[in-house]
């Protein structure tokens, strides 16, 4: 009945288009309107608009949020994330646990758990994962393996890869649950990687049916296997139904074989919407129940308008970096230290991050292992920045800053204003700024990573996992043109932190190395955290936002 | 003729090579280059060198030129950074759409266009006239991206009347035929989906239509005025035919040939539209290929888009001069 009553409603609606009677028409059309049933609490569909397309469904050759989040709800990784955190969970893996050396991981496995393709999951299908993984062919795979290829450091054959030694050595399937991972060194960032969505475990059967491993060069680029494009097959609470490329629709459906708590609701659709405004739109207009990335210009009306704006917990860093390379009075520490107490972050926090922003003391969150609450701050003070570039002997000093047009991260929802907050303070002490602007993707990314023509630069990372050494190693644990300095004490102290296997010793490490950075070093200042926030309608509940974007669809209920 | 048309084709070749450098050679001095964008925000200098060996993008340009000719020449466009799909299957998906949305907007700016300004003209200086010339003036006017967000604002978010975007609603479950999705919808006779697909293109196509209906209408009302000024209309009426005869068969019929040269000059114009409109309405066609493609740096597809645009501009531009070829001769030998 509600059927043919929706397509009535649209012929009426869709003759208006040949003549001028649209309006009187589709508003007669509009009236009968409404007769929608509300759907209860499970069954019903949900319409997600998201930001972009995914490159494909194969886990293993993504490493972007549009893909995961699809991905997310298909597959299942060893170990998970506890719902609105970032600390470990048992996955597909009940327990796990490492050898003294943390050479070796033993994973024992969940029982009675099915790929969507009715295979059973075992220890041999995990390491028929890993094994794939290490022994993927082809330089086009390899090069697409972006997460693989930085936590195990290469593959079996490094095909046009920088990679060093590969880490990862064997996998033995002792009995059905029980998988052993052998590797040739110890990593500090297990066991928080082996939740990355990349390591996402796939169907053995499904692999080899639908050619995973094939992925073509196709002139500057790649294409993707049937597997990847076409037959994801996990172990997820929900399947893959449709991905309908014209409409740029993903239509998933709940997995009823699913081990754990079934999905509440019968279909999940993610609608893909690139423009932000339109999202925005979408939603107000009903046709869709939630959108990720709101425009922080946009909470209060969302939120008085009856949606619900959700920050996500902060797992981001945004600072203001410092090329110690081109200008020889950046070398000295107590330039640094002025320049951190110069710029007013409180204030910048306040005035131009969206709410649930907060002022960073350290390059990583505080629900990382290894943040240290007792790091030195740099609170705002003029007269003491001032007094510590005389000291210095560096008054008048001119910096070159570097900013990025064109661009809005989780972090930095506007960088140009953020740049000028930071400009004024500086000159407030006596440094004079000279603003360089950039595209983001036009040339702003060389210039600071690659070539290091900046004195001064916005730039941020949102975490992966939960480890340190994904945060303050990835930035200072060698020399980049980026920072600009080859400082070994430090370099060594971060390769010593991610070298510890026991837990709690490993998180010491790394509050020591902080604190050092932060009173040592300072080759960056920290300026902030900020939450990126989720956008439902008050239909919509139980979707607990992670601060790894690691979203669930699997608990949320509509009606 | 023939040897005529064969001169003009192997004329086109060395301008097609040109635009085929010129076009190369554009994207790759873009900074960041093909791997940044492959490899995303996570992208370090040294994956990036990495990957550029693995595409072979650090060789000469020369020699990166000579490699890009010979795969497009096989027909092998390169897949889609942003979808990892070859390009042309994501063209051949998206030119329907386009195609869909430039026919609808056409469509309406003819049945609305030609009598209004027909109207306008019959009424010349009266009310309606005055209010017609300057709805015109406006529709010129206007930006058809503002149109569109004007229409959406309204229509869509306010009074709830139409879809703010895409061409269909999620819960239809289209089979796509042709993917031109009024069409596929009478062919599969899932009218349901036919009606939503026509339901969805009611915004696009008025925000589209505006330019070519302000102008068809202002040929239309000036081209109708010429006729009627016209001896033969004058003769006619002194001659006491019925009125309604005289507008049919002497003033329309006459006032028409300026109108279809308009509408014919229009339907190029309107593929330009087109990408602005699909870009505010989210509809899927080589607008948003493009507007996505520039966005994230999406090279072969970017090189495809521009590629498809320099054939198509050539090739108009022959068949342009072949058809002046057969109406005058002397081009021919000229």
């Amino acid at each position: 009945m509600v059927h043919s009553r929706t397509a009535r409603r649209r012929w009426t609606a869709a003759i208006g288009l040949t003549g001028v009677a649209v309006l009187a028409l589709s508003a007669c059309a509009q009236s009968e309107r409404g007769g929608d049933s509300g759907s209860g609490k499970t069954g019903g569909t949900m319409v997600f608009g998201a930001a972009g397309e995914p490159k494909n469904f194969d886990p293993i050759f993504n490493d972007d949020g549009e893909s995961f989040r699809p991905i997310r709800q298909m597959y299942d990784t060893l170990i998970t994330y506890k719902r609105g955190t970032a600390d470990l969970a048992p996955g597909l893996a009940e327990k796990w646990e490492p050898s003294a050396d943390g050479k070796s991981w033993t994973f024992t496995l969940r029982k009675n758990v099915k790929f969507h393709d009715g295979t059973p999951f075992n220890a041999a299908a995990v390491c028929f994962n890993f094994d794939r993984w290490f022994n993927m062919k082809g330089a086009a795979a390899q090069s697409q393996m972006i997460y693989y290829a930085d936590v195990f450091s290469g593959f079996a054959k490094n095909e046009g890869d920088a990679a060093g030694e590969p880490l990862y050595k064997s996998c033995e399937a002792k009995d059905e649950g029980t998988a052993v991972l052998n590797l040739n060194a110890y990593k500090g960032a297990f066991p928080a990687a082996f939740g990355l969505t990349s390591f996402s475990i796939s169907s053995p059967e499904a692999l080899k049916k639908y050619d995973a491993d094939n992925v073509q060069q196709s002139g500057d680029s790649f294409a993707y296997p049937a597997y990847a494009t076409e037959h994801p097959t996990g172990t997820g609470a929900f399947k893959l139904e449709k991905f309908d490329k014209a409409n740029k629709t993903i239509t998933l459906v709940r997995n009823d074989d699913y081990w754990g708590e079934k999905a509440k609701l019968d279909k999940l659709i993610f609608k893909i919407i690139p423009d932000e405004n339109a999202r925005k739109q979408e939603l107000k207009a009903g046709t869709i129940d939630g959108y990720d990335y709101p425009n922080p210009a946009d909470y209060n009306t969302l939120k008085s308008d009856g949606f619900n704006v959700t920050p996500r917990p902060a797992f981001n860093i945004l600072y203001l970096g410092i090329n110690e390379a081109n200008t020889p009075a950046l070398k000295d520490l107590r330039v640094r230290q002025a320049i951190a107490y110069a710029v007013n972050r409180e204030q910048l926090v306040k005035t131009k991050l969206p709410a649930g922003a907060e002022v960073a003391t350290q390059f990583i969150p505080k629900t990382v292992a290894g943040y240290a609450d007792d790091v030195q701050k740099y609170p705002h003070d003029v007269n003491k920045a001032k007094e510590l570039l005389t000291q210095a002997g560096a008054t008048g000093l001119t910096l070159k800053f570097y900013v990025p047009t064109e661009v809005s991260r989780p972090y930095m929802p506007n960088p140009t204003e953020i740049a000028a907050v930071i400009t004024d303070d500086l000159k407030a002490a006596g440094i004079n700024v000279e603003i360089v602007s950039r595209p983001w993707n036009g040339g702003y990314k060389d210039d600071v990573q690659k070539l290091g023509k900046h004195d001064l630069h916005l730039l941020g990372w949102t975490g992966d996992y939960n480890d340190a050494g994904n945060f303050v190693g990835t930035f200072f644990g060698r020399a980049k043109a980026e920072f600009g300095f080859d400082d070994k004490a430090l370099f060594d102290a971060l390769s010593a932190a991610d070298a510890v296997v026991d837990e709690t010793k490993h998180a010491d490490a790394y509050k020591q190395v902080n604190r050092d950075i932060m009173s040592k070093y300072l080759p960056a200042v920290p300026v902030s955290h900020s939450p990126p926030a989720i956008v439902v309608s008050s239909k919509i509940s139980g979707l607990v936002p992670s601060p790894l974007t690691d979203e669930r669809f699997d608990t949320v209920s509509k009606g | 003729m023939l040897r005529f048309i064969v001169r003009r084709l192997l004329q086109a070749i060395p301008t097609l090579l040109i635009l085929s450098m010129l076009v190369f050679i554009w994207l790759r001095l873009l900074p960041g280059g093909p791997s940044g964008a492959l490899l995303g925000d996570k992208a370090t200098p040294e994956k990036i060198a990495a990957l550029n060996k693995v595409l072979g993008l650090d060789q000469p340009l020369i020699i990166q030129y000579f490699k890009f000719l010979g795969r497009i020449l096989s027909g092998d466009f390169g897949s889609s950074l942003i979808s990892g799909e070859p390009v042309m299957a994501e063209i051949g998906r998206a030119l329907p759409a386009t195609i869909e949305l430039s026919i609808a907007a056409l469509l309406f700016a003819v049945v609305l266009g030609i009598p209004l300004g027909y109207l306008a003209a019959s009424y010349r200086g009266r009310f309606l006239d005055n209010v017609t010339v300057i709805g015109t003036l406006v529709g010129v006017a206007v930006p058809v991206f503002f149109l569109g967000i004007l229409l959406k604002q309204v229509f869509a978010q306010e009074l709830a009347l139409f879809p703010p975007s895409g061409r269909q609603d999620v819960t239809i479950d289209p089979t796509h035929v042709t993917n031109f999705a009024v069409l596929d919808g009478v062919l599969t006779q899932e009218w349901d989906a036919s009606a939503d697909a026509l339901w969805h293109l009611v915004l696009p196509a008025i925000a589209l239509s505006s330019i070519p209906l302000a102008v068809i209408v202002r040929i239309t009302r000036a081209s109708v005025l010429d006729v009627l000024n016209e001896d033969f209309v004058r003769t006619a009426n002194a001659k006491g035919l019925q009125a309604t005869i005289v507008r049919r068969r002497h003033v329309l019929r006459n006032a028409m040939l300026p109108v279809s040269t308009t509408i014919g000059l229009q339907t190029g114009l309107l593929l330009g539209g087109a990408v602005l409109t699909e870009r505010v309405f989210v509809w899927g066609g080589l607008g948003s290929l493009l507007a996505q493609g520039i966005e994230r740096r999406d090279y072969p597809r970017l090189q495809a888009l521009l590629l498809l645009a320099a054939v198509v501009y050539v090739l108009v531009n022959l068949l342009v001069d072949i058809s002046y070829a057969i109406i005058d001769p002397r081009v021919r030998t000229s």
